[in-house]
Formats: C-alpha cells, structure tokens, sequence
C-alpha cells in the first residue's frame, strides 16, 4: 500500500464515517470497511472505477469535486479524506474548506512541489519537472494545482484550518533531514486538518 | 451480456384478493386480481425476493418468453435472467400487472363485479400508494416479509422509492432508475397533451368505447406518439433516423409516399402501441404518475421522506433523459444524504434517454449487475 494510505488509516478511528474524494477503485474505503469497520462513501468520476468499487461493496457517488460539494451537510462524515487529487483540482481551497465543513476532521496528501529534486530540475536546467512520480509535461498534466509544504500551510492560515498532523514521506537518505527541512526533503506530504474553532 | 441466458418459458399467474381495498382517492375496491409472474426460486428462509414494479405502459412480463415460437422475450429480459443483473439463480423475482392495468390485473378493460360491465372510465383512480398497497399485500400472500430488493426504472422507480419510505422494515435494497420525486410541470404537460389525444378522438366515447367495440386508436396511438418521442434524445435520434427517409410500402393508407424515418417509425410505433394498451388505463396511469410527490406526506420535506429509509439504496440517471433529467435523481440522493443515509449513485453517459434504463448500455449493466452482486441474501 502507498506509504500516504498507510498513514491516513493510521488516523481512522474504528467505526468512524468516512468520504473519500476521488476514491479510485474503492480498494482503500474497502480496506477501511475491513480493518477500521468505517462506513465508507466514495466519489468518484470515472464510470470503470464505479463499477469496481461497487464490487468491492464501497458506495459511491459520481459527482465532480470541481462542482462544488454543497450537498453535503456540515458534519455529516467524521473523516473526509482528499489522497492525491488535491493538485488536480480547479479550486483546491474551495474544496478544502468544503472537507472542513463536511467532515469533523480532513485529511489531505499531496506531492511536495517544494521537494529538492523539483528544485533541481527547474532550477538548474529551467524545464517543468518531470520524474518518476510525477511524468507528465506541463502541457498534458493533469496536475494543474502544484504547491509547496509551505504553500500548503499558508493556505490553511488563510482559510482557518488548524492543522492536528502533519508527516511527510521521503527517500531513505532525506529522512535523515526531513524533520527539519520538510519542505525540501519531503516527497508527499500528508495533513491531518480541522476548522477553527 | 456473455453468459447470460433467458428465464426459458413462463406462465402468468393469477392472485384473487377478496378483501376490500381502501384506496388513497377515498374510494373502496371490492376484491382485486392481481396478474404476475415469477422467475427463480424463492429460498427456504424467504430471504431472496426481488420486486419489480413497472413502469407507464409496462405489465408482469418482465422476462421469458410465452412459447417457444415467442419472438420477444418480456420488457426487462436483459436484465432478468439466469447471470443478468437480477440474476435468477440467485432471486426469486415478481413481477406484476399494477391495478388499473390493461393486461389482466383489475383495471378499465376488465369487469365491474357489480354491474358486469366492463369498468371503462368508472375503474377508481388509483395511485401509486395504492399500487405499493396491492404489492405488500401481494408479498403476504407469497410468505415474503422484507424484499431483498425492490427494483424499478422511472414510474417503476417512484413505487420503489415509495416502497423504501412507507414500509422500510420490508426493503432491504432499493434500486431507482431513471425515476424522480415528483413530476415538473414539463412533465405533467406532454402528459396532458397524451390525454387529450386520447380525450379528443371520436372513437373515446366519454371512455365507454369497450361497450361499442371500438378504440380509440387513434388518439392512443398520437399520445404513444408524443410520449415516447420525450423517452428519446435528440442526439440518439439524429444517429438513427437523421433525415433518411423512406417510400411507405404497398398495404399503407398512403402507399407510395415519401416520408423521414421517423415520421414512419413514429407512426409505427404508436399504431402497435393503440392496439396493445387502453385507452382508460392511459388516462389512469399518467394521472397515477403526475400526482406522484414522495415528499408530500412529510410536509413537502423529501430529506424527511428520505430519513425515513433504512435500505440500501442505488439510484441511477442517464445524461441525454430530459423527461426524468439526472437532476431529478440528484435531488433524491442529495436528500439522502441530508438525512445521513447511505447511498449510491451514477450518471450512465448514454444518448438512450429515458428508454436507456430498458437497454443493455455496458456502464449500466456492469454498475446494475455489481451492485445487484452485493446484495445480502
């Protein structure tokens, strides 16, 4: 399992209500149905990935982040959780501070733009990164919202969103450094966040 | 759907009820027959049955064929059927005629015990409350008391939705396809113009056409006309009919003209449809579909309607259906999830329109059959 979901699962309370945005497959809510017994809700745009998580007896909505989530009353999910797909939204705020308003708690991940190598790859030979992780041009990407650690949490200043957690996953080697220079070392980074009070 | 086969030969079945039924207009039937049919077995802990509720111009032959000459299989056989989304091998699925029906149930077209003339226009209007009464009664009959499911597409889908509010201790599952909470004015206007066709042919005879042997096919036939132009798309029609047209054969009245293709199939279609179906029930069903309003026994709240809900619950729109717009199912699931219910929804990108419910379009199966697979038996 990706190193972000092993986290998030690691945050879930047994029995808890969770919304999942942008759900894949299901095979993460699955999971979650199985080793926290969550009552899990995915959305979904894909019409193959609906099938698949219906069989997985995840359900779903297929409704458009980018549309707004309006629909859904405040508080109505303990848990709403946003796993690599907070880049390829129009308006990443808007959806932030939908999640906090839906769900008691949020959850976001995301790659670290701000990670050394994108720095590298940009600063030394004046291109787009392009890597492993990350291999689409800047003209096919679908990934139109990059940010940084720090431009993260910048954000969540202005929107009023306290952040709870906070982890961030590197290399074995940048680990070493991470705690200190997250922003530089860290490849994803994974929130844990609530609105203010 | 590769696999899959048909439910084989099957026979309709008659339930006569003798109790009186009290409907919601006020009004008391004295005894009512229900005509239905069945496919699959009915397990030992009576925990595998599966409602179908029709829609408009449907009946109980959902699936199978009558005979081995038969040449079409019933309304949803692609859907019901050994492996199909309503796999029986693993349901025990009714079907039925609703009352007020034109196909053996007690309606219009068949006798009046008390006076021993056909019912024509007197048959009491009937909703569908009522429909969903007959159908629990029916389920007692039968030794079934919750429905692993309760399935149906557009006025199919409101006596399900229906049936998942009012008696929620008996559904399991609810599946709503291409259904709504009530009808918009849009809605209940082709309505209208379906009725008056019917109203101002010659042959209606205040309704009591049965009496002289004639029909009204004519006002019939242009009501199919207009309501199954509004159960197509404009798209899915420019693809099949764009502006071909056609030389009508040698037997028709205007043998020899030229016309668009969908000038005949209208034609043709409507014509089938005035000597299948009657004229009263017409007039009954749609009045059955324009006073439907889940939401009105809950002071016009529908996430009230919706809380009251227990089921697991699939409702499913299709992109090109204007008559019952994905829009219209949205408001039933944004309803339930303002009430905290659990739910599952889709968008099929079809050019089908409302129809596409009937038809075997891969996305719909495949999300139809998956979630029909999850359901506990």
């Amino acid at each position: 399992m990706r190193y972000d979901l092993t986290q998030i699962e690691s945050w879930i309370p047994e029995g808890s209500r969770v919304l999942d945005l942008g759900c894949g497959d299901g095979a993460f809510l699955n999971r979650l149905q199985e080793t926290r017994r969550v009552q899990g809700m995915g959305l979904e745009l894909d019409p193959e990935n609906l099938i698949a998580a219906t069989q997985r007896g995840v359900d779903i909505l297929q409704q458009d982040m980018d549309q707004g989530l309006s629909n859904f009353p405040e508080s109505s999910f303990d848990i709403v959780i946003l796993a690599h797909a907070l880049q390829v939204l129009h308006r990443p705020d808007k959806v932030l501070q939908d999640m906090v308003r839906i769900g008691r708690e949020a959850i976001v991940t995301f790659p670290n733009f701000g990670h050394w190598r994108c720095r590298l790859h940009l600063g030394l030979n004046g291109r787009m990164p392009v890597s492993k992780d990350l291999p689409y041009h800047w003209y096919n990407t679908p990934n139109i919202h990059f940010c940084t650690v720090k431009d993260f949490e910048a954000l969540c200043s202005d929107l009023n969103i306290a952040i709870m957690d906070r982890d961030i996953v590197s290399g074995p080697v940048a680990a070493l450094f991470k705690q200190w220079l997250p922003n530089l070392f860290g490849s994803t980074a994974i929130f844990r966040i609530r609105a203010c009070d | 759907m590769s696999g899959a086969e048909e439910v084989g030969l099957v026979t309709p079945i008659r339930e006569v009820f003798s109790e009186n039924l009290a409907l919601a207009s006020g009004q008391t039937l004295a005894g009512f027959e229900l005509i239905t049919e069945t496919y699959g077995q009915l397990n030992s802990q009576r925990s595998n049955a599966v409602l179908i509720c029709h829609a408009l111009s449907g009946n109980h032959h959902a699936a199978g064929r009558y005979n081995h000459s038969d040449p079409k299989p019933g309304w949803w056989d692609l859907h019901v059927g050994p492996g199909k989304a309503i796999d029986t091998n693993r349901f025990f699925v009714v079907s039925l005629n609703n009352i007020g029906g034109c196909d053996g149930s007690s309606g219009p077209n068949t006798m009046n015990p008390e006076t021993q003339q056909p019912w024509g226009p007197n048959f009491p209007q009937v909703s569908v409350n009522d429909w969903v009464t007959t159908q629990a009664l029916l389920a007692d009959r039968l030794g079934i008391d919750s429905w692993a499911v309760v399935v149906g597409g557009s006025l199919g889908g409101m006596q399900a939705i229906h049936w998942a509010v009012h008696y929620p201790e008996r559904v399991r599952n609810c599946v709503a396809l291409a259904a709504a909470p009530k009808l918009t004015a849009q809605n209940i206007a082709f309505n209208e113009i379906a009725r008056q066709a019917i109203l101002s042919d010659p042959d209606w005879l205040a309704g009591y056409y049965q009496q002289e042997t004639v029909t009204p096919t004519r006002g019939l036939s242009l009501a199919r006309m207009v309501g199954h132009l509004t159960y197509m798309s404009a798209d899915g029609m420019s693809d099949r009919f764009g502006r071909d047209t056609r030389e009508m054969p040698s037997d028709a009245i205007n043998a020899g003209e030229m016309v668009f293709q969908v000038e005949s199939y209208l034609r043709y279609q409507g014509k089938q449809f005035s000597t299948r179906f009657d004229a009263n029930t017409y007039l009954l069903m749609t009045r059955a579909l324009d006073r439907f309003d889940i939401a009105a026994d809950f002071d016009d709240s529908l996430s009230d309607a919706m809380a009251a809900t227990t089921c697991r619950m699939l409702i499913t729109a299709f992109s090109s259906d204007w008559r019952f717009s994905p829009a219209r199912s949205r408001e039933l699931v944004d309803a339930l999830l303002a009430s905290g219910r659990p739910v599952s929804y889709a968008e099929i990108e079809t050019d089908a329109g409302h129809d596409a419910f009937l038809l075997d379009e891969p996305r719909y199966t495949g999300l139809f059959t998956a979630w029909m697979q999850q359901v506990v038996i």
